[in-house]
């Protein structure tokens, strides 16, 4: 009996020993895509677009979705699939995407580049990094040209945060041919004829939040040509049909709500819309608005949609979804509209952390088909090219 | 520490659950588990820090963010870092930081036990704030005990090795007269905290490869010191303790691993100092009354630059606490503690727009315990005050008052076995920390977080048992439910220092904790012991859906929580030589409560081994250890981009005198 118990005590210790001795059999692995077939095949001179998912900063989970209308079919996180060999993906957080010149351009904020890809196959092509400029904010192109905005400082809200720049980049080279100061931390821009108007935030200023468009003449990017005045903390800037320039301005979140700017071809401010915003997207003669304001005072967000007829620039419908999916959407976070059968798109950024949601609806505001993306769906560059490496994407089809 | 059949207890295992306090001349037992470290193992583990020691409790998750100065903290039983109170000597330790206790600050040089009780901690005497948190873990500072003839203990220590470490430190205790003992404890602490660390994806979608990189942690050096003088009175039927605390460090942070273009450099800086000044008596006024007074004063800076060009925020915390328990014996069998604590915390920032919140809180609880031989029956009753109010902001005003009850029993059905059956319901209530609240780049943007409720229930076993007479078995099994209303969940991002707070809904969390712990003597010389433990965990995202989207995290596990872990503490000893080995084991996680492949978190072990042998010249005692961490040389995070060091030595030596 006692001999036993030794037994057992020594068959103890060396099986726990084995046990824990052993290795792990799993390693990281190229996460495949997701492919979820939508809606039925549609074939159309648009063959489908680019979804960019910004992910939070420190997730390196930034993340590119794909969907082609010949197919019907919706393609999550390409990136990896298609440049396995690419360090850390794409990182964070996805600023901004377009495509231009047979690239596709995606600009990846806190990593601090421009991911430059073929617009046929998503095929990593080049990098834009601009030495010692982090903070990359949009890209706008013209005649060749890349325009990138930057906030030309570290990620940190301060007194002191430096103003920002736009770089002008050769597309041949990806190489920076120019540089010109603007305003504090610049968000989007746009181009009207040979100008380029820069949303200058000032949010790393926060209270004193900057209220400037910027205007650069491109034929002299040396300098600044001159400033327009609009309310605190710009940040979206589209134009019309019409070549008016609409710009949002996000007030503080406290006493100054947000509103819609509208510039006029004589660069005055034509008009206060009275509209909050925070994105919008021209289609037609109209501005389709999404906004999420929080109260202080209700700790809640209101969201509130609206479309503004750019011909006679008022708010003529305080929603353009009709069928009552609105109910259905969280967060609205990014917004697009399809140039060919005008089908509105709505992202959905639900609780910023997890995987949000993108809508699609017909031009009456009805939903054709809904799908999962990434975390934080936000921006969309439609593509006249089908990616044509599919196989890649669905191996083994 | 004695046991209830009145037998000495051993002090080089790990105890199970039974801590057994002897007081006002009755034995009392836990009837929550309780997991402690003391003794032998703990110094064992005294190379490591109290978070690494914690690691060997089951139910335990262990949050590291890499290297000397990365953050360490503990979950336990998926609650959070949050709902975890950490008492150091006997008051609770606030943090101005994320209001989660950074366990890498704690030396386990001057430990003489480290507990952990799920639940609350039940001994007769204790504050109303013992009576608050889900989870408490309890750190006990060494009380200097002499040798015959001996007025002065000294013991030396340094440690190096990995990241360039460099580490010594000095506890001198004295006997200063009969009634009265004194404690200084000095430490300081320099590393680079650079390592190398390697990311390797594989392909299996193609044959075109993956990648496979290696890169270098970089601006996680970090200094510190620290300083801590206590101490120790005797009085007629009662003691009395005090203690001051100093403790500066300047650190790097080397930031979440993401993809770089190297032109946004990590040179994020904070420099931290704290101070604290805590004092407590406890005096057995007569034979059915005892009390307890607590007084603590803490101060709390930090100073965060992110960068060399731009201008940093400090932020300041005044933390006043405020306690008086005090125990009646009703009848042989029958007593009753009455507690009531206050507490004022007080922020001030050069932030702009700083709002300068205040907050007062105030508890108080009402407890009976029921202590027949082999029944033990508690109940209390705690309620919770807090008022806050800021300078600017009126709308984040606001008053809170919440009652919650607890009760526990424990019973041992046979006289001769040492088999207890346990069970607790417990109702906790937690207000987000000060700072999860206020530690904010722009003083006008308080995160809106709502006060977690908590409510848990618990039935488990225990069991311990010689086999022959050098063969010890001990073990338990605890099986438990956690409803958590409105989870506070912190996570890093944006800035380092300021983390993202959030609310879960509704969290659902079931779990098993099983341990085993062996203890052995084959002849004179040898000793072996073994301890063992495992924690099954479903924690669930419960949040009632709102919108169809919801199912995308609906019963997801919540983030950071493996299904599987568990840990392995094996030591031999012969003669001078000691020799251990550690094993943990985490099972794979999903960094959000989506649990989709882009948010999985690989599984991780990692084996430790240890080496050390004691000298003896006379009154001096040198002992020198040699140490080995992930043996295995594995790449792991714990914490997602987070990467952990691979194999990684520490030498260290000691004098005792």
């Amino acid at each position: 009996m006692f001999k036993r118990r030794y037994k057992f005590r020594y068959v103890f210790f060396l099986v726990s020993a084995t046990l824990f001795i052993s290795c792990r059999g799993d390693e990281e692995e190229i996460i495949p895509p997701g492919v979820i077939p939508v809606t039925p095949g549609e074939s159309s001179p648009v063959k489908g677009f680019f979804l960019l998912n910004e992910a939070n900063m420190g997730s390196n989970k930034a993340s590119i979705d794909y969907f082609d209308s010949d197919l019907g079919k919706y393609y999550q996180n390409i990136y990896p699939a298609i440049n396995p060999n690419v360090v850390h993906e794409l990182g964070d957080v996805g600023n901004g995407i377009k495509v231009y010149g047979g690239k596709l351009y995606a600009v990846i904020n806190v990593s601090g580049y421009v991911e430059v890809m073929d617009v046929n196959t998503a095929k990593h092509v080049s990098t834009i990094t601009i030495p010692s400029l982090p903070n990359l904010r949009d890209i706008v192109f013209d005649e060749g040209y890349a325009y990138v905005s930057s906030y030309n400082g570290p990620v940190h809200v301060t007194p002191d945060a430096p103003p920002g720049c736009v770089v002008k980049v050769d597309t041949a080279t990806m190489t920076e041919v120019g540089r010109v100061t603007v305003g504090y931390q610049p968000e989007e821009m746009a181009i009207r004829g040979k100008k380029l108007y820069v949303a200058n935030s000032g949010g790393y200023r926060a209270p004193n939040y900057d209220n400037t468009v910027s205007v650069i003449d491109l034929n002299d990017f040396t300098r600044e040509q001159k400033r327009i005045t609009v309310g605190i903390n710009p940040h979206r800037m589209k134009l019309d049909s019409d070549s008016n320039i609409y710009v949002s301005s996000r007030g503080d979140a406290r006493d100054i709500p947000s509103n819609t700017y509208i510039i006029d071809r004589n660069d005055a401010v034509s008009k206060s819309l009275d509209l909050p915003c925070n994105n919008m997207a021209a289609g037609g003669d109209s501005m389709y608005v999404c906004s999420v304001e929080w109260s202080s005072v209700t700790r809640k967000n209101t969201i509130t949609y609206a479309i503004v007829n750019t011909k006679t620039q008022t708010v003529v419908s305080r929603n353009f979804i009709t069928d009552g999916t609105e109910q259905q959407i969280v967060f609205p976070y990014g917004i697009a509209i399809h140039p060919e059968n005008r089908d509105i798109y709505v992202t959905d950024a639900r609780d910023r952390v997890n995987p949000g949601v993108l809508y699609c609806f017909d031009r009456y505001g009805k939903r054709r088909w809904s799908v999962v993306t990434g975390d934080i769906p936000a921006h969309m560059a439609f593509t006249r090219k089908a990616l044509q490496n599919l196989d890649m994407l669905e191996p083994g089809k | 520490m004695v046991q209830a059949n009145g037998q000495a207890v051993d002090t080089t295992r790990v105890y199970e659950i039974r801590e057994v306090t002897v007081s006002a001349g009755r034995i009392h037992r836990e009837a929550v588990p309780v997991q402690r470290l003391d003794g032998k193992v703990l110094e064992r583990l005294s190379n490591h820090s109290v978070a690494d020691a914690l690691r060997y409790f089951s139910g335990v998750q262990l949050k590291d963010y890499g290297g000397i100065g990365g953050l360490k903290t503990v979950n336990i039983r998926s609650m959070g870092s949050q709902h975890v109170g950490v008492f150091y000597d006997g008051i609770e330790i606030g943090n101005a930081q994320n209001g989660v206790v950074d366990l890498g600050r704690f030396s386990l040089d001057n430990m003489e036990a480290v507990s952990l009780y799920n639940g609350q901690k039940n001994s007769l005497l204790q504050s109303a704030k013992d009576f608050a948190s889900a989870s408490s873990i309890y750190l006990t500072a060494r009380t200097p005990r002499f040798a015959e003839s001996k007025k002065n203990n000294t013991k030396i220590t340094f440690k190096t090795g990995s990241f360039d470490l460099i580490n010594p430190s000095l506890l001198w205790e004295r006997q200063i007269s009969k009634g009265l003992k004194s404690s200084l404890n000095m430490e300081y602490t320099k590393s680079s905290g650079e390592y190398k660390f390697r990311y390797k994806v594989n392909n299996t979608i193609d044959d075109r490869g993956g990648y496979d990189t290696t890169e270098i942690r970089k601006n996680g050096d970090i200094e510190i010191f620290r300083i801590e003088q206590a101490l120790f009175g005797k009085l007629k039927g009662g003691e009395w303790k005090t203690r001051l605390y100093y403790y500066s460090s300047e650190r790097g942070y080397p930031g979440a691993v993401v993809k770089n273009s190297g032109e946004l450099k990590h040179e994020d800086r904070q420099t931290d100092r704290n101070f604290f000044f805590q004092s407590f008596l406890k005096k057995q006024i007569s034979t059915n009354y005892s009390t307890q007074l607590t007084g603590k004063y803490a101060w709390d800076y930090i100073y965060y630059v992110p960068g060399t060009i731009l201008s940093g925020n400090q932020y300041k915390i005044h933390d006043v606490y405020l306690s008086s328990a005090n125990m009646i014996s009703i009848l042989p069998f029958w007593s009753a503690n009455i507690s009531v604590d206050y507490q004022w915390n007080k922020m001030d920032s050069d932030v702009d727009q700083f709002i300068y919140p205040q907050r007062h809180t105030g508890w108080a609880v009402a407890a009976t315990s029921f202590n027949w031989p082999r029944l033990t029956v508690q109940a209390s009753l705690l309620a919770t005050f807090v008022h806050e109010s800021t300078r600017r902001e009126t709308t984040v005003q606001q008053d809170w008052a919440r009652y919650t009850p607890t009760i526990s029993a424990s019973w041992q059905p046979w006289p001769q076995e040492r088999l207890y059956l346990r069970a607790f319901y417990k109702d906790a209530f937690r207000m987000p920390a000060f700072s999860e609240i206020y530690l904010t780049h722009t003083g006008g943007s308080p995160s809106f977080l709502k006060p977690e409720h908590a409510k848990q229930f618990d039935i488990g076993v225990m069991y311990s048992r010689n086999i022959g007479k050098n063969f010890d078995i001990n073990g338990h099994v605890d099986v438990y439910y956690n409803h958590v209303r409105d989870k506070i969940l912190a996570r890093p991002g944006g800035a380092n220092f300021r983390w993202t707070m959030m609310n879960i809904g509704v969290a659902k969390i079931r779990g098993i904790d099983v341990a085993l712990g062996v203890e052995s003597r084959v002849g004179e010389d040898i000793k072996l012991t073994g301890r063992v433990t495992c924690t099954y965990q479903k924690a669930q995202d419960y949040t009632p859906m709102k919108v169809l989207s919801d199912t995308i995290s609906y019963k997801g596990q919540i983030s950071y929580i493996p299904r599987h872990s568990g840990s392995g503490l094996f030591s031999a000893g012969y003669k001078t030589w000691d020799l251990s080995y550690s094993f943990i084991y985490t099972g794979k996680r999903y960094s959000e409560s989506s649990n989709i492949p882009e948010n999985k978190v690989l599984e991780w072990y990692t084996h430790d081994l240890a080496v050390s042998k004691l000298f003896r010249w006379d009154k001096l005692q040198f002992k020198a250890a040699v140490e080995v961490n992930n043996l295995m040389n594995q790449a792991y995070d714990v914490v997602k981009n987070y990467p952990m060091p691979g194999t990684n030595f520490k030498f260290i030596f000691n004098f005792i005198f």
